[in-house]
């Protein structure tokens, strides 16, 4: 299933969302291109999900415009948005069989039975679930669940896909598998994807670009390798990776006036530098993780080859970074400096 | 608890001696009417509680001399119009009441509530004048009307409606479904299960009423079965068990329609008593 969507950049121009005194989005500006793959990241609360959920026309905003094209569409109900939705819970209808709930979409629009079925089974194939048909939701599986949801979103073929944390039900390895299903899938309908996670693994392996969300603000907006090897702030360097970056007291690798952060890759057990006691030595069988107290509010890990001689837990080591590889943060708004 | 560590077969012994006991209580008072209306009338006193003599006569005579055929269609009529009103009336408050946001939403479905402390004996009185006044006396405008609205279907269905999840309202949204849509495409169907028993007990209920249809009406040809069956009562001195007879034939209808959707029932009325 292959069609021509429409040209869909979307533009949140200082949007803004508040429930009472709760400011979950607050004055965010977005350009999110046509035929993107923009994931939506953060932690929980963050107001991703508010966002996306303003874009698909499910929540009014307080403040701002939301533009869909050429078209300002904050006054234009979700169903003539030309955009589709996949749920957290992917929100089948029980009562109707799998066809039944792809068919829907095109059903309301008024679309005669023979074309519906055909573009319902059209979508069924593409996501392999062509044997399921006569089923009722909730006679499937999980994954399966989440095909039919995502089916009924292609079925209207729309210019945006709205899709709020769609794999976070399933388990891990079909999540992997899931998540390279819906990467191919971007690519074959050509469409402009917007996806909302607080999983970095999705986020990293799946958009072409991530806006990073904290506390209703968009914190950084960049490829994944910008996220991960430029991050625009302290908060956006511990929540990218795994482990996160180490972030060294001020002062004790450069002078006091900021803060310095370093990927655990780019991190080494030297025989001078940041003093830290080995708290812990992960094993992991292709790598070796230690982590390391450098005071009560400071960690750092170090990940070593696996063979490598790791100092014993409680030991004291000297922690230095690569000089090309550190990352600069300013003390008081913890913004990237270079 | 004793009985919790006695022997399994124990427990089952004593559980249905307990249920047998319970419902030897319950029907007692219905094999003596059986008894008595198959029983001719001179032979009734004799051994009442024994099925000592047979006889179809007496149910035809009920039958015949009480009118029960046109009591039983005007209740029937009054029934399905109370209960098919009141399903509509129900659907769309508990409807409003669950997806419709709107101002003291919780306000008014507090007052709503609470009008089911409202004894129908308390309203009995203003009522009647009030339908006295609209000229109904003796209609079925008059047996209905007052019927209509239930706050119990209204409760019953708002929480079943309450547990639909709010992500399905929003995909519906999404699809195109606008509020009347999502009713009838989702909502209702999902919800079937209890519109069934909420229809079952509205009609129950109404084919039941006796104290409403008494007051209003005085003519014998608006009679329900309930009411009319007071006229078999002092009609014949030689078959006390007329009145027996009529009750049976009074009760057989809902008899059946209860048979039939016992399971309806149950389920619809336990349907979201447990999270599934």
């Amino acid at each position: 299933m292959q069609y021509d969507a429409p040209v869909a950049s979307i533009r949140l121009v200082g949007v803004s969302k508040h429930f009472g005194d709760v400011k979950a989005v607050d004055n965010v500006s977005l350009d999110i291109a046509d035929r993107d793959f923009m994931i939506l990241l953060g932690p929980s609360g963050c107001g991703k999900s508010t966002l996306l959920r303003t874009i698909a026309g499910l929540e009014d905003p307080t403040a701002g415009e939301v533009w869909i094209g050429d078209n300002m569409v904050n006054d234009v109900e979700p169903k003539d948005r030309d955009v589709s939705m996949v749920f957290q819970s992917y929100a089948l209808y029980p009562h109707k069989s799998v066809q039944a709930n792809i068919e829907f979409p095109l059903k309301v629009r008024g679309i005669g039975k023979a074309e519906r079925a055909e573009s319902a089974k059209q979508a069924a194939e593409v996501l392999g679930l062509t044997p399921y048909l006569e089923r009722r939701p909730g006679a499937l599986s999980g994954g399966q669940r989440q095909r039919v949801a995502l089916a009924r979103a292609i079925v209207r073929q729309p210019a945006v896909f709205c899709m709020d944390e769609p794999l976070s039900n399933l388990d891990a390895k079909l999540r992997a598998e899931t998540r390279a299903e819906l990467v191919a899938l971007h690519s074959r309908l050509n469409a402009t994807f917007v996806y909302v996670t607080h999983d970095q693994v999705e986020a990293m392996t799946m958009g072409n670009r991530i806006a990073v969300m904290r506390d209703g603000i968009i914190e950084q907006v960049g490829t994944p390798k910008d996220v991960y090897d430029k991050p625009a702030s302290v908060f956006v360097a511990e929540f990218i990776g795994t482990p996160p970056m180490n972030i060294f007291p001020a002062g004790s690798v450069e002078a006091a006036d900021h803060l310095v952060g370093a990927r655990p890759e780019h991190t080494h057990i030297a025989s001078s530098g940041v003093a830290a006691t080995v708290a812990l030595v992960e094993h992991l069988g292709h790598e070796i993780q230690v982590v390391c107290t450098i005071d009560a509010e400071h960690r750092a890990t170090v990940r070593l080859p696996a063979g490598t001689e790791v100092p014993s837990n409680g030991s004291s080591v000297f922690l230095t970074a690569n000089e090309n590889h550190r990352h600069r943060f300013n003390v008081e708004t913890g913004l990237r400096i270079s | 608890m004793a009985l919790d560590t006695a022997p399994k077969g124990w427990r089952s012994v004593a559980r249905y001696s307990m249920l047998t006991i319970v419902a030897l209580f319950i029907l007692f008072p219905v094999y003596t009417t059986v008894i008595a209306a198959l029983k001719p009338g001179n032979r009734v006193l004799d051994n009442p509680l024994l099925p000592n003599a047979f006889t179809l006569d007496v149910l035809k005579d009920a039958w015949t001399q009480g009118r029960l055929g046109r009591y039983l269609m005007n209740t029937t009529v009054v029934a399905l119009i109370i209960t098919s009103v009141q399903l509509v009336t129900s659907i769309a408050s508990a409807y409003a009441f669950s997806f419709l946001k709107f101002p003291l939403k919780r306000l008014v479905f507090g007052i709503f509530l609470s009008t089911m402390l409202v004894p129908l004996e308390v309203t009995l009185v203003i009522n009647r004048r009030t339908i006295d006044s609209l000229g109904w006396l003796n209609s079925f405008q008059g047996l209905t009307v007052p019927f209509v609205a239930t706050a119990f279907g209204t409760f019953l269905l708002r929480q079943v409606f309450m547990q639909i999840p709010p992500d399905l309202r929003e995909a519906a949204q999404m699809d195109g479904l606008g509020h009347w849509g999502f009713m009838k495409e989702v909502a209702i169907p999902l919800v079937r299960p209890t519109l069934g028993a909420l229809g079952l007990f509205s009609f129950l209920s109404s084919w039941n009423q006796y104290l409403w249809p008494s007051l209003i009406t005085t003519e014998d040809d608006m009679n329900t079965v309930q009411t009319g069956l007071r006229h078999l009562a002092s009609s014949d001195l030689d078959k006390p068990n007329l009145i027996m007879a009529g009750t049976i034939i009074a009760a057989v209808p809902i008899l059946i329609v209860l048979v039939v959707f016992q399971k309806q029932l149950v389920r619809g009325l336990t349907a979201g008593a447990v999270k599934g």
